[in-house]
């Protein structure tokens, strides 16, 4: 009885998406620690690990695709994936657009990595990926703005010289700045945008109810401060 | 904000002159159309630098594939072979860091790595590539009888070449020459998108585009227009060259002077 | 790969290099090599047809027909094709999906674009969102096809349309008198003769087809050179086994070395096939042919 009782609750629950049986989640893979590819050729990083317990907790089968980062928002609206999960920072632009659920990072200062300490950042040459919050900001500050095509290359841009600091997000420069001993990470921080979400089409508010509450039941019971920690993304809730 | 108003504010933003900050909501056609028009100004500048320059080069290495001479074929064949022979994404990959290591040489090179000189090279090179290989073929398909006529006529040398073989060259190899100037012009979207950076959002057509497509999350405006624009590039690139293609055959009767068609079997 | 390939930390030299070349992701990047060689295989013939349809409307006696066929061999040829790729897969899927959609769900009441949203039946998506992740690549690998082929259709058209015409009219006349009809003269005279018109045009169009697919990723198929980029990124210890430095030098150097090898194969085998073509035709090559064998 308890197992009959068990499968129409999941049979209930199911119904609600029998309209999407699998939901597909739309990654970058280049942007570690949220999302990379691993030596085994599949997404890793700690959206992955998040992703796959929110579609545990919300019993959906969930598959995973990568998609460039600057079709990204068309192709999500166009219906080729149902979820954005891809350190996507909540802004009003990309808020008219789709939809976010509750953030589930905490807004991560952006950094600024640099070849030496004494940089100044609101003159300097600094690099950013196109199409980037921190471009937009950089765009804005005053600085010479230098863009590249990926963030691999807005690395490279410091480690030669052609830009004087790259401004990205923390959690992204952090390993890097370990890794290499040329490179630190300037004192000074930017706020900007407003913490990770999930990215939905408008017109999906069921998928977002419920993606909405498997984040705040990973929020309540500790997990996602977890694997916020074991990824070193930033700030815990 | 008037239509007038963005004109006068972005039309020239591409090179620097204007609003600093490109337009952040709002967006008005008006906006997409103003700042990819002038996003245009570089991939004019680009292509028709990269031809006029390319065109003496090709020259040059389309008679070093044609000369008996090993030491001036061989070099002309491979030059021909590995800039045909490989994507032009692979070609400003490598011309960028080979500019970027010049530059820690010497401070001179900078330059260089600025899209406006350093990408120039590589499209030069590339166009003078795939040009030369189009008057090679031109070279070897020059009547026989022509250069024989030039012969008797006492012609010899430099003289030869200039007054006879030259001009048959350019003449049969203009169909294909001009697709190769379309595709030039196509080619130098590829600058930005992923060869060069781009400095103080100074960018071409495809970068305005993209800032648009991206702000709007809406690709069906902004890269039609760019498409527009192009697309009115193209048919100017077709007239300019239509019109030479009529001065290099005007000593023909009217009726043989075969139009410039654009089926070339040449294209690139 | 190798069982010597469990601790990677503690190799070195060629052992390491074995083991890093033959990770899971290096074999993705031999399999995107597949990937594209497949795709070119597919596309060459698609496209090819595509410009021969294309050809024959631009050549068509129907107005609007010849109207359609010279404006897409105008159009689509006066557009570079990274902006054309930019956003007509896009339109694509949009196109397919909403003529699914008016088929198979009549009676759907809310309208297919919600703001920016573009929402059509679950019956009516492509693929459908129960089918497998191999579904979903191989519809994206057809749509690919599919836009190269519309691509360098109009390329091909172009070619082949010139190609028609330069058959000599002798021939066409001859013929006539001997009494076929128009589509008969056009398939028996005109058709197998064209081939050796249109061949230099097309293998330069195969060479540049050849150096497109870099363009690949853009329509969301994991080419080689997306792999080529993610492998050669600097790889951080805390994200791999396999820390390196940035390498994307060699794993380029690596895939112009494939673009100039197929781009030489396709010389040696186009040079043999334009002989081919040569051979009894009233062209200088097949007239120096005839004089070399006789």
């Amino acid at each position: 009885m308890k197992k009959l009782l068990l499968t129409t609750a999941a049979l209930a629950l199911s119904t609600g998406f029998a309209m999407a049986d699998t939901v597909r989640l739309g990654t970058e893979g280049a942007y570690p620690p949220y999302n990379f590819i691993n030596d085994k050729g599949e997404v890793d990083g700690f959206e992955r690990e998040l992703g796959d317990e929110l579609c545990k907790r919300a019993a959906l089968t969930c598959e995973w695709v990568t998609n460039d980062w600057d079709s990204i928002i068309p192709n999500l609206v166009s219906g080729n994936y149902d979820v954005i999960i891809a350190g996507m920072s909540i802004t009003d632009e990309r808020d008219e657009v789709i939809d976010f659920t509750q953030n589930y990072t905490l807004p991560d200062p952006s950094a600024y990595l640099a070849a030496s300490a004494g940089v100044d950042v609101k003159t300097g040459v600094i690099a950013a990926q196109t199409g980037t919050i921190q471009a937009s900001f950089v765009a804005e500050s005053g600085a010479t703005l230098v863009e590249y095509a990926t963030p691999e290359e807005t690395v490279a841009a410091v480690r030669n010289g052609e830009a004087d600091a790259v401004l990205a997000d923390r959690a992204f420069l952090a390993p890097i700045a370990d890794d290499d001993a040329a490179l630190e990470l300037l004192e000074q921080m930017e706020l900007i945008g407003g913490g990770v979400g999930l990215g939905l089409r408008e017109s999906d508010t069921e998928l977002k109810a419920t993606l909405d509450g498997a984040i705040k039941s990973m929020k309540d019971d500790g997990t996602l401060n977890a694997m916020i920690d074991k990824w070193d993304i930033g700030l815990t809730f | 904000m008037s239509c007038f108003q963005t004109v006068q504010d972005y039309a020239l933003r591409s090179i620097g002159i204007g609003e600093r900050l490109l337009p952040r909501d709002n967006f008005t056609l008006c906006d997409q159309i103003t700042l990819i028009g002038s996003g245009m100004i570089w991939n004019i500048y680009f292509g028709a630098f990269a031809l006029l320059t390319g065109f003496m080069l090709a020259t040059a290495v389309a008679l070093g594939k044609a000369s008996p001479n090993p030491l001036l074929r061989k070099p002309s064949e491979w030059f021909i072979f590995v800039f045909r022979g490989s994507p032009l994404f692979i070609q400003f990959f490598f011309a960028y860091f080979f500019f970027l290591s010049l530059k820690m040489v010497s401070p001179f090179f900078g330059v260089l790595t600025s899209a406006w000189l350093g990408a120039l090279i590589v499209l030069f090179l590339n166009t003078a590539a795939y040009s030369g290989e189009i008057f090679y073929g031109a070279l070897r398909s020059i009547p026989k009888g022509d250069v024989e006529a030039a012969d008797a006529y006492g012609f010899s040398g430099l003289a030869r070449f200039r007054r006879i073989i030259w001009p048959t060259m350019l003449r049969l190899a203009w169909p294909a020459y001009t697709n190769e100037a379309i595709f030039l012009f196509h080619a130098t979207t590829l600058v930005f998108f992923s060869g060069f950076p781009v400095w103080q959002q100074r960018g071409d057509a495809l970068y305005y585009a993209k800032y648009f497509a991206d702000k709007t999350f809406n690709p069906f405006v902004p890269y039609p227009i760019l498409a527009g624009y192009f697309i009115l590039l193209t048919l100017g690139v077709i007239t300019c060259f239509g019109l030479i293609n009529r001065y290099l055959n005007r000593h023909l009767p009217q009726e043989a002077r075969r139009r410039l068609k654009i089926r070339m079997n040449m294209i690139r | 790969m190798f069982s010597f390939c469990s601790d990677p930390a503690a190799l070195d030299g060629l052992n390491w290099l074995s083991c890093y070349l033959t990770t899971t992701k290096h074999m993705q990047l031999y399999y995107a090599v597949a990937t594209v060689l497949l795709l070119l295989a597919i596309t060459a013939p698609t496209a090819l047809a595509f410009g021969f349809g294309g050809a024959m409307a631009a050549r068509s006696h129907l107005l609007p027909v010849r109207w359609f066929g010279k404006s897409y061999i105008s159009v689509v040829r006066g557009v570079p094709d990274i902006a054309f790729f930019l956003f007509f897969v896009i339109a694509l899927d949009q196109g397919f999906e909403w003529m699914r959609h008016q088929v198979l769900c009549p009676d759907w009441d809310q309208p297919v674009r919600q703001g920016n949203d573009f929402v059509v039946c679950q019956a009516a998506k492509l693929p459908l969102g129960s089918a497998p992740q191999w579904v979903h690549e191989t519809y994206g690998f057809f749509l690919a096809v599919l836009t190269f082929a519309i691509v360098f259709g109009a390329f091909a058209a172009n070619v082949m349309f010139g190609a028609m015409r330069a058959v000599p009219r002798a021939q066409m006349e001859t013929a006539e008198a001997y009494g076929m009809t128009r589509s008969q003269s056009f398939w028996r005279i005109l058709v197998p003769q064209m081939w050796v018109y249109a061949l230099p045009g097309l293998s330069n169009l195969w060479m540049v087809l050849i150096k497109a697919t870099p363009l690949l990723f853009l329509l969301g198929v994991e080419d080689i050179v997306y792999w080529a980029r993610e492998l050669g990124g600097t790889a951080n210890p805390r994200f791999t086994e396999y820390p390196h430095g940035d390498w994307r030098m060699w794993y380029f150097l690596g895939l112009m070395v494939f673009y100039l090898g197929i781009t030489r194969v396709s010389e040696v085998f186009l040079e043999k096939l334009m002989r081919k073509l040569s051979h009894g035709q009233a062209t200088t090559g097949g007239e120096s042919q005839r004089k070399a064998a006789a």
